[in-house]
């Protein structure tokens, strides 16, 4: 990446707010400034700082404000991306929060996890000639900023409206769902399979990417809007979604159980010991602190040779955690060639610059074990781009006679995620796809079940924390016109 | 919440619980488990309803002091209260007149064994039990099991009580003796499940086992529990606990089961309990 050091200096631009000309001469994007990465590979703590407050405004100063902006539209939530960066560059920090909630309720969360360089700052016009302007790490200071002024302001509720909902699952769609109905006055409560709030941000993203600390600060502000969250309750099992709306008196329900249903590759030697699914790794690690080992109870491999199958951002994860775990050698096993990564680019990016050994065009074919049923090497074979496939991607087709050992203790599958069938599978009156995900509407997430919604991954597949959002707060919106709909 | 309302030792190291649960008493069936974490620090462990009151909104655990977590949980008291209980988890089990069962439990094995037990016993079918345990003072719930079975053997490795062998000569008794079994109900230490499925896969009788493997979640979300059944793989969290014996590989399941060993010993040498037991 080709970025300035970040100086903290106040730049050459500093009243530029009142006036948004292109400026002279051009500053370039403000770098992030991060732990370096010999230092981060052995710790747990976030990767990047942040922006200090001068670096924002100068970041801030770069956007021209356009009259059509491209990013709104880019955005799956709708943020008035010019809006808030332009009370950044005045200074009104307090004016860009207000600004940025009334679109996203967890900019913490986004400013760190969204891929705006498919969303937003894809279509920044700065970007056309240079680079765009940083719209994530811009969203993300002006939420630390919040959090660290430590007064989050809570919104007025309005007055009881006398109906309760159910939410089911407590990841990023739930708790949107919750938080907007909550705003509307509805007693809304969570039920949570797990023992702790957040879903994937808090058992599968890992405290470097994601810390634990600003997720539960957000699950707070929804608290604090009146929400009730009971944990342990595993819906179709402890509760069905029937008996919420009959016995328990809810008048509708959301279900946002996201997509926990890991693929294996069905290949020889998947049982053996050291073999791990990236959301048992991931969970282990993160859900359960197993990084704090004997500490924390809950015990994962101690791994010298690691191997992490796929290309995504769960993949890069489960590797940064391998490494930090103390792993000497990480390697990245991908059948496709780098470009077709789905990872977003900063995550491959940060993942190499840490020593993770990319392994591409490479697919497993075995995994093979010592005697006490642990994994001892992996038989790979190197792979060619071929034709293009369905999704327009070149398809990998195996070199011939190109298989390879490679030793390794440890395997994590990371292919991708199902739609878990718990909920489904207790729920006969709601209907599901061939691939187990729930059949919701595009635009209100009604299920063919009355007063039942659902969105997030398990309606659309694994997917994004954002998408997980926009879907959770149309739904709220569905949610809200049927309540007040019917008599209480 | 999930308070401890009595507590009783069986045996040495096992330990029984009446646990507050209101909803999970009202809901579970038979087969089915929950998983507790007891403490901040502490690991997701999954325990059998051994049994449930409804009405009193309590459910019933009984647990071999093993590993940390078990040990630490039996040092809890009446009064204390664990700090996660989920549940009901796993499939129940299919319950419904078939004519003779033979339920076995070995060791610990008896507590997840007794619910089954008395469903199938409510259901209408003539119950023959099977209990066993390595000496006198290792055997629990005779009684409770005596209760709702037409017919008990008692076994003893060593002899001490009952008849003198495993569990498995008893079952070969039953079919010399020329009884009709429709179905045997195995639960216990992996190696005894799979002696008790190798001899009734002889006599083609049909067999489930209840497995017990490490899990995380219960909701079918890792993966970690996952097991071979025929040339299939199974999360027991979710398609188990129960599974047809005579297509279990148990050989996966034991080292499985071992796969924390060495990491187990070390965040539990200070501790006074033993790491033997379930193996
Ligand atoms: C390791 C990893 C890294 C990722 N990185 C990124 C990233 O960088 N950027 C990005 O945008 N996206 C990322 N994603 C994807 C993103 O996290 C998900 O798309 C998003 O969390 C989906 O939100 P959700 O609310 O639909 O479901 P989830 O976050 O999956 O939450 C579902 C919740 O429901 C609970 N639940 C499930 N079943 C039940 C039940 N029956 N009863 C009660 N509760 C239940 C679960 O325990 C969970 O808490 C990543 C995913 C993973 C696994
Ligand atoms: S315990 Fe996680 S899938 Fe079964």
């Amino acid at each position: 990446m080709t970025e300035s050091p970040t100086t903290g200096k106040p730049g050459p631009n500093k009243k530029a707010g009142k006036r948004n000309k292109p400026k002279k001469p051009k500053v370039p994007r403000q770098a992030m400034p991060e732990q370096a990465p010999e230092i981060r590979r052995n710790n747990f703590k976030e990767v990047p700082f942040g922006y200090p407050i001068d670096t924002a405004v100068i970041e801030a100063n770069r956007c021209i404000q356009c009259k059509k902006p491209k990013c709104v539209d880019g955005c799956p939530v709708g943020i008035d991306i010019p809006g808030f960066i332009k009370a950044i560059a005045e200074r009104d920090f307090e004016k860009s929060i207000r600004i940025m909630k009334e679109a996203n309720a967890l900019p913490a969360i986004c400013g760190r996890v969204c891929p705006q360089e498919e969303q937003c700052e894809i279509v920044c016009v700065t970007g056309i000639k240079g680079e765009p302007v940083a719209i994530g790490r811009l969203e993300r200071f002006i939420a630390d900023w919040e959090r660290d002024s430590g007064n989050v302001s809570i919104p007025d509720i309005p007055d009881p409206t006398g109906r309760r909902v159910a939410v089911v699952g407590a990841g990023p769609a739930g708790l949107t769902v919750a938080g907007e109905l909550a705003l509307k006055g509805h007693k809304v409560k969570i039920f949570e399979a797990l023992h702790k709030p957040g879903g994937v941000l808090i058992y599968g993203i890992p405290e470097f990417r994601l810390p634990k600390s600003i997720v539960m600060a957000e699950v707070d502000y929804v608290k604090k809007l009146g929400v009730e969250i009971e944990y342990n309750a595993i819906i179709g099992k402890y509760y069905t979604v029937e008996e919420l709306l009959t016995e328990e008196g809810y008048h509708s329900v959301f279900i946002g159980t996201g997509a926990g249903l890991p693929y294996f590759m069905n290949i020889p030697g998947e049982n053996l010991n050291g073999v791990y699914s990236a959301n048992e790794y991931l969970t282990r690690s993160n859900l359960m602190r197993a990084y704090d080992f004997p500490n924390a109870d809950t015990p994962i491999a101690m791994s010298k040779k690691v191997a992490v199958i796929g290309g995504g951002n769960v993949a890069m994860d489960a590797a940064r955690t391998a490494l930090r775990l103390g792993a000497e050698d990480v390697y990245l096993v991908y059948r496709r060639a780098r470009e077709q990564m789905p990872a977003r680019d900063e995550e491959i990016h940060h993942a190499d610059e840490e020593g993770i050994q990319f392994n591409l065009l490479t697919n497993p074919i075995s995994i093979n074990g010592d005697e006490e049923g642990w994994v001892k090497s992996m038989t790979c074979l190197r792979m060619e781009l071929g034709e293009p496939d369905a999704s327009g991607r070149q398809r990998p087709v195996p070199v011939e006679g190109s298989e390879f050992d490679l030793e390794v203790d440890t395997v994590i599958v990371s292919i991708g995620n199902g739609a878990n069938p718990l909920l489904p599978e207790a729920t006969p009156a709601l209907d599901t796809n061939k691939w187990g995900n729930i059949i919701a509407d595009d635009k209100t997430g009604l299920t063919s079940m009355k007063g039942v919604y659902a969105g997030g991954d398990i309606v659309i597949g694994a997917a994004t924390v954002i998408l997980a959002m926009g879907a959770g707060k149309e739904a709220a919106e569905a949610m809200h016109e049927y309540i007040m709909s019917i008599d209480v | 919440m999930n308070e401890i309302k009595i507590k009783q030792v069986l045996s040495e190291g096992v330990k029984d619980f009446v646990v507050e649960s209101p909803v999970i008493a009202k809901k579970r069936k038979a087969g089915q488990f929950v998983i507790v974490r007891i403490n901040e620090d502490g690991e997701r462990i999954p325990l059998t309803i051994v049994d449930s009151d409804p009405k009193g909104g309590t459910i019933r655990l009984i647990f071999q002091e093993v590993g940390k977590t078990t040990c630490a949980m039996g040092e809890l008291e009446e009064g204390d209260s664990i700090l996660d209980v989920v549940g009901p988890l796993g499939k129940a089990t299919h319950v419904e007149k078939i004519g003779t069962v033979v339920c076995v439990g070995g060791g610990i094995g008896v507590a997840p064994v007794y619910p089954i037990a008395k469903a199938m016993k409510e259901a209408g079918n003539k119950i023959i039990s099977v209990i066993g345990a390595r000496n006198k003072d290792l055997l629990i719930l005779e009684q409770e099991m005596a209760d709702i079975s037409d017919q008990i053997l008692v076994t003893t490795d060593d002899g001490s009580y009952g008849r003198h062998g495993f569990v498995t000569d008893a079952i070969q008794q039953l079919i010399d003796d020329g009884v009709k079994i429709d179905l045997v109900l195995a639960i216990g230490p992996v190696v005894m499940m799979r002696a008790v499925s190798n001899l009734t896969k002889k006599y083609n009788v049909p067999t489930q086992v209840s497995l017990n493997s490490i899990m995380v979640d219960g909701t079918g979300m890792c993966g970690g529990c996952r097991v071979s059944i025929g040339d299939k793989t199974k999360f027991v969290c979710v398609d188990g606990p129960e599974f047809d014996g005579h297509l279990v590989n148990y050989e996966e399941l034991m080292l499985r089961q071992k796969a924390y060993l060495p990491q187990e010993r070390k965040s539990h040498k200070n501790h006074k309990c033993r790491m033997e037991g379930m193996e």
